[in-house]
């Protein structure tokens, strides 16, 4: 089976001779979590922002595989970036909702490289798509939020609207960047398995960039950890040792 | 060695600043001096103006009111010239604020859209209205189109920099849902920035309703014309009535302006 993800060879430099990516080669398909592990200023956020193009590659190549169709992101441009961006879902860190907008709407942000924008004015959605969002909103748990302002949201509540717009994007991969990092233990933990949850409900792979090195051990099926714009470890949860976390991480009094 | 002295004068830097700020300070006090003995500002002169300003007040008292017909002409000339003028010059700086914002656009547009911009503010409108008065002839025509320009001038400055302030990462979340520039804009620009926009449209409206009576000074409309001939005739009881009536339409302006805040949720 294709991978929906090829990652080859790739590089990001932000200034010239200084790469923060060193040549990624990674493949991800099936529909399992992947968790992206590695100390800060390593170049996780990066690389999943070069997926979706919100950060241009240097060099190298991103193939999406599509219902057979094979396309390589990091030389896309105008419409066709944004038709292979429709395909890929995302969620923030700070979970980026447009504050002032209902969650009803921020759902439906995740159809709008679907509608022309004179619908879009009007609100003008199709109703399979209304539809969609409020059957989102109750897999969620917001059943009962779709004409709030987001920004009368607590963070876990708006990091499920998060997800619940990226899911609205029916993609073919879902990234997220740091989804749990503003949230607290307990919130962490549910917004880990609705990610889970989801990811093998639509049969997408997850890719989550993820600090919490024990949160990524119990919801991720496969491990990847960087360390100074590279992939120093790819494998499962049983496979990463404190040997392995040392060499992600350096230093060793952290493990104990 | 190189230490010493970068230590030294770390130290010695608050103090550096402060004489440059007395040196101006001391400059300013020196020209405002010189200017007042430029321009016959002397302390008689205020008094017995005080002397001669009494005994206008007194001449405006009683009111005018038997010119009725005149005052309302002028009047309802004026606030269609400054809702016209807002409306149109609201019109016309959204896309321009748009194309001035530094955040969304490329350099060389907003460089533009920004000359556009200080260009029309960069004269007071009553200078922008004689312009019209010979191009377009006299009436609230020219009225209206110098009042734009003023608006054009004041609130397409305002929304562009409104545009600048707004989060990047709202925008970048609509952004990647594969939302076209347009639906970006709708979703992710305009939500944040509507509040902004209406406030400083209704403080447009009100600033040409105050302005939309001066432009009839000129011959550009409005009431300004009838106020203009009053003051030559000494006929200062019909003046009276004109500023009591434009005082009166200010308050009920900032009323209304109030409401309409309220209806947009600012």
């Amino acid at each position: 089976m294709a991978h929906a993800l090829e990652i080859e060879g790739l590089v990001k430099e932000y200034r010239r001779g200084q790469p923060v990516l060193k040549g990624i080669n990674l493949r991800i398909g099936g529909s399992g979590v992947t968790a992206i592990i590695g100390p800060s200023g390593t170049g996780k956020s990066t690389l999943l922002r070069c997926i979706n193009r919100l950060i241009d590659p240097t060099q190298g190549a991103i193939w999406l595989n599509v219902e057979g169709r094979r396309t390589d992101l990091s030389t896309l441009r105008g419409r066709a970036l944004r038709a292979s961006r429709r395909q890929i879902g995302m969620v923030f860190q700070e979970y980026n909702l447009v504050e002032r907008l209902t969650v009803m709407e921020n759902l439906l942000t995740g159809r709008l490289g679907y509608v022309s924008a004179w619908d879009a004015w009007r609100r003008k959605f199709p109703p399979q798509d209304v539809q969609n969002a409020f059957a989102l909103l109750d897999t969620v748990g917001l059943g009962d939020f779709a004409n709030q302002r987001a920004d009368a949201l607590s963070g876990g509540q708006r990091q499920r609207v998060g997800i619940a717009r990226a899911l609205m994007q029916r993609p073919q991969v879902l990234l997220a960047d740091e989804p749990t990092s503003s949230l607290d233990p307990k919130t962490s933990v549910e917004i880990m398995s609705l990610l889970r949850e989801q990811g093998r409900a639509q049969g997408i792979p997850v890719i989550v960039n993820i600090h919490d090195v024990e949160l990524a051990r119990r919801f991720a099926d496969r491990l990847v950890g960087m360390s100074g714009g590279q992939v120093v470890y790819d494998g499962d949860a049983a496979g990463l040792s404190d040997a392995k976390l040392k060499q992600i991480y350096g230093g060793e009094d952290w493990l104990s | 060695m190189s230490g010493a002295t970068l230590s030294s004068g770390r130290i010695s830097t608050p103090f550096r600043a402060s004489a440059l700020a007395r040196g101006v300070s001391g400059a300013l006090l020196v020209y405002t001096v010189y200017a007042l003995s430029q321009l016959n500002f002397s302390w008689p002169r205020f008094v017995s103006g005080l002397d001669r300003g009494a005994h206008l007040l007194a001449r405006m008292f009683p009111p005018d009111m038997t010119k009725g017909d005149i005052l309302w002409t002028g009047m309802v000339e004026s606030m269609q010239m400054a809702v016209l003028a807002s409306v149109l010059g609201i019109v016309i700086s959204l896309p321009l604020g748009l194309l001035g914002a530094r955040n969304l656009m490329p350099q060389p547009v907003t460089w533009l859209a920004r000359a556009v911009v200080a260009a029309c503010r960069s004269l007071h409108p009553v200078i922008v209205a004689i312009f019209f008065v010979k191009a377009v002839g006299f009436g609230a025509m020219a009225g209206i189109l110098a009042l734009m320009v003023g608006s054009i001038g004041f609130i397409g400055k305002l929304f562009a920099e409104a545009i600048e302030e707004i989060s990047p990462k709202q925008v970048e979340a609509v952004r990647a849902t594969g939302a076209s520039f347009a639906n970006v804009i709708l979703f992710g620009v305009a939500p944040q920035v509507l509040s902004r926009f209406v406030g400083f449209a209704t403080y447009q409206l009100d600033s040409n309703l105050r302005n939309s009576t001066m432009v009839g000074i000129v011959g550009a409309g409005g009431i300004g014309g009838a106020l203009f001939s009053a003051f030559q005739r000494f006929d200062y009881g019909f003046v009276c009535t004109i500023l009591a009536t434009i005082v009166l339409i200010i308050v009920l302006g900032e009323l209304l302006t109030n409401q309409l805040k309220k209806v947009f949720h600012v």
